[in-house]
């Protein structure tokens, strides 16, 4: 009787706010691994056309013969569709949970604690969430191609990115800035939903958190900028 | 004196073994009838109060078994006041190998209760000691710890040996919440049945037996009936008599009172602990006083100016006119000694216009030589929430003035009379904790307070209350048994009254006039021409009470003004008995000060050949002079002398 | 002083609330806040007006009892229980906003006082070391190092007033929840529930209808007991070590 008391406790306790976070810091990880090889996929553009191109080609060969052509790449992306459906699935969950544990909202409210960053974590992931496929539908799909449609990655780069699309730049600037803060907010609540945040280890997880997102803010931002400044093109 | 009372038969506690006393507790024990684990089910208890005392009882019984109905006024058993006792706990557990033993601790005890309690009772409360500390230990009760892992100590005033366990400033809160956790544990587990923001308005007798209790719904109004086949109260002390205490704002001696109404006595009123660290009063609008905790005075040295009306800043005052009057006066205990006797020296200092701060009514207590001895950390470290929170209150910083603190009402040793099952006079009516007279005699040393109230809930009470219950279930009766149904129409009636006044004063107003006339005539010092005034005062207060008090709302919703009203109603008939009391006591001994009976050099003076007595007081009637019956206290094992902590 | 009190005033848990403005007149800087608000009854009182109702008892910072948002802020502008925050934190002529917790599993009693019997239920579940009256072996049989008596102790003097729930913007128990899984799992007389308790736990915190934690920190920046917001890691890491385990009760 006890035993299976515990037991059906321990399934509910799997559908349990802190089990939905955990499943957004192991998400929330792959996609910032997944962050940092883009970012670093982006920096080849520097080394010209021909690098930048080969790598995106090779992207498609990884894993071959074991695997079937573009497979690596496949299995990648379903990875990542997971982990983002579950990342916004839990994200969707816990924000209704949140929303009914406070049926009727201060007149007044004013936050002591709260960063900029992790006020901004919901609306932030929606917004970053419609980029990504504005993002896909422009430099992978190219489906939306300003500045003309072409094979070559390193040339829609470009297109895309050149001065008189200087709205595309735009949103793709405010994108990477919600993704740094999303990023860093992210990483210091991952770590405390794992258990890894210790008084002692607060300063440290904060400042690491910290770098990451700004590793990866500027980063991203280097490419399109060069490509805006005439450095790259 | 004999217009404001009249004498009745002697009593005696039927219930207290003989023998050696380290064998009394065995045999009562023993001899006490058990109840068998399936008959314990078909028993039923109501707890009124979920203090140390009651939540630690409510949670034994309902472990043992019974079926245990508990009630709080607060929103959670959490909340009740013992949470606030901040010092520590005593136990005769001798880890500091220091000379202590169970026979000592029920020394100082006795000693320090200037021998005014029972020795049979006291002696059962120091054995008894050394099983609370294992059992708060397994609960989880986070005392503090030395480095090696076990467990530390401090003195405390009125000893010599180190004996108190504690848990920072907050042992009270600690010990509590372990009681509270035992008690939702049993919630939990279905034994006990909690009713929280329910407050007990009468108590139901049928054919002489406590049998149930008359509550309100604090949230709806409602009044409910409530049977069972014994009624506990832990209902806590009345310092709240004084408007001004270190109580909780709600702590009330309303279940005690009508239970005392309904034939309960009640014992000793008179005896009234004065705490003598408490932060000093700052205007008219204080509604409560803080206490320091006494540890304080382990480190920290009282004092005051020399010169009387020197108003230098204290840090300007050169150490040759500062008067270190309790290390002058008591050189052995020094800033250590009882309670009674540091407030007591705290108020002469004053009275002869030495006193610090607004009004002259205050002394320093002063860290400075502990902080140049120990260094600011040990004493941060040791003290910073006490120093936090006179900073908070004060807006002063205690590391670089000294303290001012003066005396402040804070626990009461009288109670209701119980015998040594902690049975009052109403058969199936138990008393735990500072509701009851019974351990401290006329003044309770510190950290024994939490003692008591942990002793009586979880080793006392559900030994001896088997006894009792060993003879029920009793006949099953309901709400519409007659007397249940006149004691709710008696609730009813009373509360219309109070509603329909429509008079010019708020409650508060009364309850501080009831305040003010206590804490001049029956606080620190008290005299015969001054407790007549109080009495005669007090009467034509309570008349205008009854007359002139304006309690608006309705009894269907939360009404906190109502709730003040009925207990400050009760506080206006507790204050007469207790200047009656102290009134009929011609003698000075522990908490009770009586000018015309002092020694010499200013120190009570007991008269122990006409005294020697517990006061348990009947009631008879509104406006008829109570009876008193005395119970006479013998002392086989501790000598009866003059108290001396020179 | 005299100061302008804008405070929210609900007849009952069905009625419908709304913010009433008084003034206060004659403040002294070293009243404390409920006694400010005793005051303002007094002086309702004797207009015939409904005083303001607001839970309060020991008035010395321990009981939990008290506690309202205060400018939007729970228990005020400094870290400490509303009974302690003093009026010399507000200056003449200030106008305060007072409201009561807000949060789904705190429902409204009346004005500012709200039923706050969740975070009870939540100890019941499992918040508490089964150790019946009677059971104990000596205190110094087992010796508990300084540092986990210590952080025990850290957790422990949480005094359920929540703030906490107030002030998160998902209005989540965590931080109480996190408290006493905390103290008691620090304990060697906690290991053996140590794996149910955590689990029972957070169970009925979800029940109760609080929150999940985001781990933004309002919680710990105004609890007046300084709870630690680590011990939230803490139950984390035991919950997900819990869910990880097969161990029966």
């Amino acid at each position: 009787m006890a035993n299976s008391t515990l037991t059906k406790q321990r399934s509910e306790a799997r559908r349990s706010s802190v089990a939905l976070k955990s499943a957004m810091a192991v998400t929330g990880a792959i996609l910032v691994l997944f962050l940092i090889a883009h970012m670093y996929g982006n920096l080849n553009v520097f080394a010209g056309q021909e690098t930048f191109d080969n790598y995106s080609h090779h992207l498609r060969e990884l894993g071959e013969p074991m695997l079937p052509h573009e497979g690596f790449l496949w299995i990648m992306r379903v990875v990542l569709l997971a982990a983002i459906l579950i990342h916004i699935y839990s994200a969707a969950v816990l924000t209704a949970r949140a929303r009914k544990a406070r049926p009727v909202r201060y007149v007044k409210h004013k936050s002591v604690q709260q960063t900029y960053a992790s006020r901004t974590m919901r609306w932030g992931g929606v917004i970053i969430a419609l980029y990504v496929v504005f993002h896909i539908l422009h430099l992978t799909t190219n489906t939306i191609a300003p500045g003309g449609k072409s094979d070559s990655p390193y040339e829609r780069l470009v297109n895309g990115f050149a001065p008189e699309y200087w709205y595309v730049t735009l949103i793709y600037v405010a994108a990477v800035v919600l993704v740094g803060m999303h990023v860093r907010h992210g990483i210091w609540s991952a770590c405390a939903t794992l258990g890894l945040n210790r008084e002692g280890r607060r300063r440290t997880i904060n400042a690491i958190a910290i770098a990451i997102a700004a590793v990866i803010t500027v980063g991203f931002l280097l490419p399109p900028f060069s490509v805006l400044l005439g450095l790259v093109g | 004196m004999t217009e404001l009372y009249t004498e009745g038969a002697p009593i005696a506690d039927t219930k207290a073994p003989d023998g050696p006393i380290n064998e009394r507790w065995d045999k009562r024990r023993f001899s006490a009838k058990l109840v068998n684990p399936a008959n314990r089910r078909k028993l039923s208890v109501i707890i009124v109060g979920t203090g140390l005392a009651g939540a630690s009882a409510a949670a034994t019984m309902g472990e043992a078994g019974y079926q245990v109905k508990s009630f709080c006024y607060q929103d959670s058993p959490r909340r009740a006041h013992s949470i606030a006792a901040q010092g520590g706990i005593n136990a005769a557990k001798n880890y500091r190998n220091d000379g202590d033993s169970i026979y000592r601790l029920f020394y100082d005890t006795v000693k320090g209760g200037d021998f005014r309690s029972r020795e049979s009772n006291v002696y059962r409360l120091a054995q008894t000691s050394v099983e609370i500390i294992d059992q708060c230990v397994a609960q989880g009760v986070p005392f503090a710890r030395e480095y090696g892992g076990l467990l530390d100590n401090r003195s405390f005033g009125g000893v010599q040996v180190s004996r108190t366990f504690y848990a920072r400033g907050q042992t009270g809160q600690q010990l509590l919440i372990g009681a509270y956790q035992a008690l939702e544990r049993q919630i939990a587990a279905g034994t006990v049945e909690m009713n929280t923001r329910h407050e007990m308005l009468e108590i139901v007798l049928v054919d002489g037996r406590a049998r149930g209790i008359i509550a309100r719904d604090m949230v709806t109004g409602e009044i409910e009936t409530h049977m069972a086949d014994a009624v506990v109260l832990a209902t806590g002390g009345y310092g709240n008599v004084f408007f001004l205490s270190t109580n909780a704002m709600g702590c009330n001696v309303t279940a005690s009172w009508r239970a005392h109404r309904k034939g309960a006595y009640f014992g000793n009123p008179c005896y009234t602990q004065i705490h003598p660290t408490c932060i000093p009063v700052s205007g008219d609008y204080q509604s409560k006083l803080t206490l320091m905790s006494e540890s304080l005075r382990n480190d920290g040295r009282i004092w005051v100016p020399k010169r009387t009306g020197d108003d230098r800043d204290p840090r300007q005052i050169p150490e040759d006119e500062r008067d270190y009057y309790l290390e002058r006066i008591y050189p052995s205990f020094g800033n250590l000694v009882p309670r009674d006797i540091a407030s007591r020296a705290a108020k002469n200092v004053c009275d002869e216009g030495r006193g610090v701060g607004p009004g002259g009514l205050g002394v320093y207590l002063d860290f400075a030589d502990a902080i140049k001895r120990m260094g600011r950390p040990a004493v941060e470290a040791k003290y910073g929430n006490l120093f936090d929170m006179y900073q908070r209150i004060t807006g002063e910083n205690p590391y670089e003035v000294p303290m001012r603190i003066y005396p402040a009402v804070h626990y009461t040793m009288g109670g209701l009379w119980v015998d040594y099952d902690l049975q009052s006079s109403i058969p199936g009516l138990f008393v735990t904790g500072e509701a009851n007279f019974s351990d401290h005699g006329a003044n309770r040393l510190g950290a024994s307070a939490l003692m008591q109230g942990l002793a009586d809930g979880y080793f006392v009470l559900p030994n001896t209350i088997n006894d009792y219950l060993a003879a029920g279930p009793f006949e099953k009766i309901d709400e519409n048994h007659p007397a249940a149904k006149e004691a709710a129409e008696s609730v009813r009636s009373r509360i219309d009254k109070l509603l329909s006044i429509d008079g010019e004063r708020t409650v508060d107003s009364f309850h501080k006039e009831l305040g003010h006339i206590m804490w001049e005539y029956c606080g620190m010092e008290r005299n015969e021409e001054g407790l007549r005034k109080a009495i005669d005062k007090i009467r034509e207060l309570r008349k205008e009470f009854w007359s002139n008090v304006k309690v608006l709302g309705s009894n269907d919703e939360l009404n906190q003004a109502l709730e003040k009203a009925g207990r400050v109603a009760d506080f206006l008939e507790l204050g007469e008995l207790m200047c009656i009391d102290a009134l009929h006591r011609r003698e000075s001994c522990g908490g009770h000060f009586r000018s015309e009976s002092q020694t010499e050099d200013g120190e009570a003076l007991r008269h122990d050949d006409e005294f020697a007595y517990v006061a348990a007081w009947e009631f008879t009637g509104e406006g008829k002079p109570p009876v008193l019956h005395k119970e006479p206290l013998e002392y086989e094992y501790v000598e009866m002398k003059q108290r001396s902590y020179k | 002083m005299n100061i302008t009190l804008r405070v929210w005033r609900q007849k009952g848990k069905a009625d419908e609330g709304r913010m009433v403005t008084y003034k206060v007149e004659d403040v002294s800087p070293d009243m404390s806040f409920l006694e400010m608000l005793d005051v303002l009854n007094e002086k309702l009182t004797l207009a015939g007006e409904d005083p303001v109702a607001f839970d309060h008892d020991c008035r010395e910072g321990i009981c939990g009892a008290c506690g309202v948002v205060i400018n939007g802020v729970a228990h005020g502008p400094e870290t400490t229980t509303t009974c302690q925050l003093h009026m010399r934190s507000f200056s003449d002529g200030d106008e305060i906003t007072i409201e009561p917790w807000r949060a789904g599993a705190f429902p409204v009693v009346k004005d500012l006082v709200v039923d706050r019997g969740s975070f009870d239920r939540i100890i019941q579940a499992g918040g508490y070391i089964s150790a019946p009256t009677g059971t104990a072996p000596d205190a110094h049989a087992t010796p508990v190092p300084k540092a986990d008596a210590d952080r025990a102790f850290d957790a422990a003097t949480c005094i359920g007033c929540g703030a906490c729930v107030a002030a998160c913007p998902n209005a989540s128990g965590m931080l109480f929840t996190a408290a006493k899984v905390t103290h008691l799992g620090s304990l060697p007389q906690g290991q053996p529930e140590r794996e149910a308790r955590v689990i029972k736990m957070i169970n009925q915190h979800d029940e109760e209808g609080f929150g999940g934690c985001t781990n933004i920190g309002e919680c710990a920046a105004v609890c007046p007991k300084g709870i630690p917001l680590d011990t939230i890691a803490q139950l984390n890491r035991d919950l997900l070590g819990s869910l990880a385990s097969s161990k029966a009760e």
